[in-house]
C-alpha cells in the first residue's frame, strides 16, 4: 500500500490516537488516584503530579476488601468449571445428534440469558428467602451457574460445529463407544474453545452486581466485590483513593484475561454467532 | 476400568468384549447430556418465573410475612398500566436506548472505518479499546462518577474548563442536575460500548472481498459510490445485529444508574423501568406488583429478542 502522507493520513491517524487517549485516560485516572495521598484527590484542580503513597493499598488490607475478592474468586470459578461443562455436554449433544424441537430449544435456553437481571431476581429472592440461601456461596455460585449456562451451549456448540464429525466416525469404527469418543476425540480438539467459553464466563461472574447485590447483604459472608466496592462509602461519601486501589486490583485479572481471549471477543461478544 | 482403551492408537477391536460391554446407546448420550441443562434452567428460570406470574395476581409484601398474599386479580397490572410514572420510566428507557445506541453505532462505525487498514500497533490499538466492555459496568459507572465531580476537581469538567471559561459557564453538575443527569448516562453507556459496535463492524469491513473495490476503481468510481454500494449493503447485516443486540441490552440497563445517578436520581430524571422495577421490589417491598411490572417488562424483551434470533438464524442460513 503506497503511504501517500496526505491531509486525509494526518487526520485519520490523529483520529485513532484521541479514540485510545480517550479510552486510556480514564483507565490512566483510576491508578493515578489510586497512588495519591486524599489531599491530592480533593486538591480543587486534579493533580497530575503528585507525591506517591500506597496508603490506599494499606487501607484495602485492613478492611474485608480481600475476603470478599475471594468471594468473588470462589463463586467466579466455581459456577464456571459447573456452567462450561455441563454447557459443553449440551453443545456435542445438540451439535451432534438431532434433538425433537431443536431450534425451540436452542431459543430457549438463549431466551434464559436475555432476560433482566432484575426480573430474574425477584422471584430468586423468594425461593432463596425460603430455601434459607440469601447470601451463601452456594445460592451465588448455583445462579451464576445458570446465568452462563446459555452462553456456554451456544458458544460451545459453534466450536464444537466446527470439528469435523469424521474424527469421532474413525473412533467410533475403531470400537469406541460414543462417550469415550467425546472424551478422547472431541474434548481434546475442543480446548481452545473450552479455554475460551471459561475465560468469558468467568469475566461475567466475575463482573455481575445485581444478583450479588440483592442476593448478599452488605458485609455479608457471601458478598462479591463489586457491591462492596459500591456500598464502601464512609461519612463524607466515597473514599475515593479507596474505591480506586480497590477497582484497581479488580479490574487487573479482568484485562489479562481479556487480552488472552482477544481472538475470540468476536465470538464471546455475540453468542458464537458471528465468527471470524 | 479395563476395558476403556488407554490410548487413541490403541483401541479395543471391533466385537471384542470391550465393544458389547460398555457404553450407552446416542440416544441415552443424548438424553444424559441435555438433561443436567434443561433441569437446571427449569429449575432456576421457568418455576421461580412462574411463581412470579402467580405472585404478580397478588398483594403481597415479602417482608411481611404475617400478611398473607391476597388475590387482586388483574388490578397490579391495571395500576401499573394507568400510571402515567410508569409510561414516564419507559420514556426515560426509550430515550436512554436511541441516543446510547445511535451514539455506539455512529461513532463505533466511524472508528471501524478508521482502523479497517494497517498500520503499526493496530493489533495493540484494538485491544486497549476493547477492553472496556470487558469491565463491571457498576465498577466502570463508580468511577464516572468520580470523573464527573461536579467542581474542577473533576476530570471532566477540569478538561472543558477553557471552553466553560469561554462561554462564562461554571462547572457543569453532570450527574446531580436534572438536565445532564441522563446526558452523563448515556456518555458512560457509549464509553463503554461503542468498543463492541466497533468490533463487529471491523469484522464486517475486513470480510468484504478486496476485488469489489479493485472492480470499482477500474471503473473510477468516487469514493462515496463505493462506501454507499460496496461497503454498506455488505457490512448492513451484521451492524443490524449489532444494533438489535445493543438495544435489548440497553433496555435492561441497570448497573449505571444505580451507581452514576444514585438509582435513578436526581428525582427520576434517570429512572429507567429496570431501576424502578429494583425500586418497587426491594425499597418499598410491593412484592406482588413488582411481578408484575416483570412480566410487563418480560414482553418487551421478549418481543425484542424474538426479532433478534428471527434475524440471526436468517444470517445463518444465508452464510
Amino acid at each position: 500500500m503506497p503511504t501517500r502522507r496526505n491531509f486525509s493520513y494526518y487526520l485519520s491517524r490523529f483520529s485513532i490516537l484521541l479514540v485510545v487517549l480517550i479510552y486510556l485516560i480514564p483507565i490512566y485516572w483510576i491508578i493515578v488516584t489510586s497512588l495519591k495521598y486524599g489531599s491530592d484527590i480533593s486538591a480543587p484542580f486534579p493533580k497530575f503530579f503528585f507525591k506517591i503513597t500506597f496508603e490506599n493499598y494499606q487501607k484495602l488490607f485492613a478492611s474485608k476488601y480481600f475476603s470478599q475478592l475471594l468471594n468473588s474468586i470462589i463463586i467466579g470459578f466455581t459456577s464456571t468449571i459447573l456452567a462450561v461443562g455441563i454447557g459443553t455436554l449440551s453443545a456435542y449433544a445438540f451439535s451432534r445428534f438431532k434433538v425433537a424441537g431443536e431450534d425451540d430449544l436452542l431459543f430457549f435456553i438463549l431466551s434464559t440469558r436475555m432476560l433482566p437481571p432484575i426480573v430474574v431476581v425477584i422471584p430468586i429472592y423468594l425461593m432463596y428467602t425460603v430455601l434459607k440461601l440469601r447470601d451463601t456461596h452456594f445460592g451465588l455460585i448455583l445462579l451464576y451457574t445458570t446465568f452462563n449456562l446459555s452462553f456456554a451451549v451456544w458458544l460451545m456448540k459453534g466450536f464444537i460445529d466446527e470439528i469435523p464429525k469424521e474424527y469421532e466416525d474413525a473412533a467410533l469404527v475403531d470400537g469406541y463407544t460414543r462417550f469415550q469418543a467425546f472424551i478422547k476425540v472431541v474434548l481434546p480438539q475442543a480446548s481452545t474453545g473450552i479455554a475460551a467459553t471459561a475465560v468469558f464466563c468467568l469475566i461475567t461472574a466475575w463482573n455481575e452486581f445485581a444478583f450479588a447485590l440483592v442476593l448478599t447483604e452488605v458485609g455479608g459472608k457471601a458478598v462479591t466485590a463489586p457491591p462492596s466496592i459500591v456500598s464502601a462509602t464512609g461519612k463524607t461519601g466515597y473514599d475515593w483513593g479507596k474505591v480506586a486501589a480497590g477497582t484497581f486490583i479488580f479490574l487487573v485479572p479482568v484485562a489479562i484475561f481479556t487480552f488472552l481471549v482477544r481472538k475470540h471477543l468476536l465470538r464471546g461478544v455475540t453468542f458464537g454467532a458471528i465468527k471470524k | 476400568m479395563e476395558t476403556e482403551p488407554t490410548e487413541f492408537n490403541n483401541p479395543p477391536r471391533v466385537g471384542s468384549f470391550a465393544r458389547t460391554s460398555t457404553g450407552l446407546s446416542d440416544y441415552q448420550v443424548k438424553m444424559v447430556f441435555i438433561m443436567p441443562t434443561m433441569i437446571l434452567l427449569i429449575l432456576m428460570n421457568i418455576f421461580p418465573l412462574l411463581w412470579s406470574l402467580v405472585l404478580s395476581f397478588y398483594k403481597y409484601r415479602v417482608n411481611r410475612p404475617d400478611l398473607p398474599p391476597e388475590f387482586i386479580g388483574f388490578k397490579n397490572y391495571v395500576r401499573l398500566l394507568s400510571d402515567p410514572d410508569v409510561w414516564g420510566y419507559f420514556q426515560t428507557t426509550a430515550y436512554f436506548v436511541v441516543t446510547a445506541v445511535s451514539a455506539q453505532f455512529l461513532i463505533g462505525f466511524g472508528v471501524a472505518l478508521l482502523l479497517n487498514r494497517e498500520f503499526r500497533y493496530k493489533g495493540l490499538v484494538t485491544t486497549l479499546i476493547l477492553l472496556p466492555m470487558m469491565l463491571s459496568p457498576v465498577i466502570v459507572g463508580l468511577f464516572w462518577r468520580f470523573l464527573f465531580k461536579s467542581d474542577t476537581s473533576g476530570l471532566i469538567n477540569y478538561f472543558l474548563l477553557p471552553l466553560l471559561n469561554f462561554v462564562q459557564a461554571t462547572p457543569i453538575p453532570w450527574t446531580t442536575d436534572p438536565k445532564f443527569a441522563m446526558v452523563s448516562i448515556v456518555i458512560v453507556d457509549t464509553w463503554m460500548w461503542t468498543p463492541f459496535m466497533m468490533l463487529i463492524s471491523l469484522a464486517g469491513l475486513s470480510a468484504i472481498p478486496k476485488y469489489l473495490y479493485e472492480a470499482a476503481d477500474v471503473d473510477r468510481a468516487s469514493n462515496w459510490f463505493k462506501f454507499r454500494w460496496i461497503t454498506l449493503p455488505l457490512v448492513s447485516p451484521l451492524l443490524m445485529i449489532a444494533i438489535l443486540f445493543r438495544t435489548m441490552d440497553a433496555f435492561k440497563m441497570f448497573d449505571i444508574v444505580y451507581v452514576l445517578t444514585r438509582e435513578g436520581g436526581p428525582g427520576t430524571a434517570t429512572e429507567t423501568v429496570s431501576m424502578n422495577l429494583y425500586k418497587l421490589a426491594f425499597r418499598s417491598f410491593n412484592t406482588g406488583k413488582s411481578c408484575a411490572m416483570a412480566y410487563i417488562l418480560l414482553i418487551v424483551i421478549v418481543a425484542l429478542s424474538n426479532i433478534y434470533v428471527k434475524y440471526l438464524n436468517q444470517l445463518k442460513r444465508e452464510a
